[in-house]
């Protein structure tokens, strides 16, 4: 049985380490905040500007100058601050963010990430994510190891415009994990009930497989 | 002199011409300029470039000057809220060009610094990097970008006093502060202007130097893009 998003979201959580400031994508890895381990205490980085990102505020604690990176409303803690979108990126491309979350539509097996844009169908844009891959000292990456109609993802070369390339750390899907050594995709982890024949069969990107591979029950 | 000016239109008269190029601060629609977004609009300067992250919502900031048709080029690093833009841009009445978000607020602080160009790695190998000069540095390839000046640029602050000296509120400063640096012209509105003295010098984050002239605004109108709320628990 695949992941659920929740799963993912709990599965990409076990990356982070106390100290950690991290910065999650929109989407799945925003959930990740809710699965942060216990013991384990991450500062959040929202690249429009603040550091110490708080839950969704109360309905009477709304406020309009208080919004992360996906433009949700949320509030601040003790240990927040506040800076430019130049002072952001500076410690984003500067390496001083020790993680980053985001989601995709296309992995290769050399590591390069597309999510931003698919000619001619959606111009959204890359906002921060070309800063972010470039810029963090690792980088998971979260997807559907399939798309929609069943076709690969995970591919021996995007087709679609890059965000980074060779920026892949750790790779997510509702299937399977791979970790990305010296540049080569390794197959480390499969979700409950998937076996490494029906991954072989929906991916398209070459890959070795971990002599260790964790075959999961369910996350814990 | 007085910074100070009694609204908008004032504050914008004589500075407007048509194929200008304005940059304008915010983030989606936190920190941005309101009033003196729709005092562009009313002015009816034409052929426009903005430099902005984003360009507002369909019917509100930005996005009520591309019903208008007055913009040429944007110079933005996310779109994704704006059908206007998506269409005007797919049918080739609107020019874009795609920075990432740090480029774009490096490019900002580099053009308001004198700085004409800095490497950078974002970019690297994706479209971005075409046609920019590559440079290698301790074995990493970087990318060649240029400081952006804009003709005017338009911030939003939370407070000014009488010297322009500004004040931003939570994470509605994003590019305003870069900004107001880069502007040959920056004209700022605020929401409160504060007697001099009333600040401490330590605690400015635009020096009055970045500001030609200030309004304050009234009835801000802020709107919400994503509510998200908890619940109180019992």
């Amino acid at each position: 049985m695949a992941w659920s998003r929740e799963e993912i979201a709990q599965r990409a959580a076990q990356e982070l380490q106390d100290g950690f400031y991290v910065n999650l994508g929109i989407g799945i890895p925003t959930l990740v905040a809710n699965y942060i381990p216990e013991n384990v205490q991450v500062t959040l980085e929202s690249e429009n500007g603040m550091l110490g990102m708080g839950p969704f505020p109360y309905p009477d604690k709304v406020d309009p100058d208080l919004i992360n990176a996906g433009k949700q409303t949320i509030s601040e803690l003790p240990q927040s601050s506040y800076f430019s979108s130049a002072d952001s990126f500076a410690m984003i491309r500067g390496g001083h963010i020790d993680l980053a979350i985001l989601g995709a539509m296309q992995v290769a097996q050399n590591g390069d990430l597309a999510n931003w844009m698919i000619p001619g169908k959606m111009i959204k844009g890359m906002g921060g994510a070309m800063d972010l891959v470039a810029g963090v000292n690792k980088v998971v990456v979260i997807m559907d190891h399939t798309a929609k109609d069943g076709s690969p993802k995970f591919l021996k070369a995007c087709d679609l415009p890059l965000t980074g390339s060779d920026v892949t750390d750790l790779l997510i899907t509702n299937l399977a994990v791979f970790e990305f050594k010296d540049g080569q995709p390794v197959l480390i982890e499969l979700a409950p009930g998937v076996d490494a024949e029906e991954i072989k069969e929906k991916t398209e990107a070459e890959y070795t497989v971990c002599p260790k591979l964790k075959r999961h029950l369910h996350i814990q | 002199m007085n910074k100070l000016k009694n609204n908008a239109t004032v504050a914008l008269e004589g500075i407007l011409f048509d194929g200008m190029t304005i940059m304008a601060g915010g983030f989606g629609l936190c920190g941005i300029p309101e009033h003196l977004v729709i005092a562009l609009r009313d002015s009816g300067v034409k052929d426009i470039t903005v430099i902005s992250n984003n360009c507002g919502i369909d019917d509100f900031g930005l996005g009520i000057l591309l019903q208008t048709r007055q913009i040429k080029k944007m110079i933005s690093s996310y779109v994704g809220e704006n059908k206007t833009f998506e269409k005007q841009y797919m049918s080739g009445e609107l020019e874009l060009e795609f920075n990432p978000q740090g480029t774009l607020a490096e490019r900002c602080r580099a053009g308001g610094a004198g700085i004409p160009g800095f490497y950078t790695k974002t970019g690297v190998g994706t479209v971005i990097a075409e046609g920019k000069e590559h440079k290698e540095f301790d074995g990493v390839t970087y990318i060649l970008e240029t400081g952006l000046v804009a003709d005017l640029s338009l911030v939003k602050a939370w407070k000014s006093d009488d010297e322009g000296n500004l004040v931003y509120r939570k994470t509605a400063r994003n590019f305003n502060p870069v900004m107001a640096t880069a502007g040959k012209v920056t004209v700022a509105e605020v929401e409160e202007h504060v007697a001099l003295g009333d600040f401490d010098p330590d605690q400015i984050h635009t020096p009055g130097i970045y500001v030609d002239s200030f309004i304050v605004g009234t009835d801000y109108k802020k709107p919400i893009e994503i509510m998200t709320t908890r619940e109180y628990v019992a």
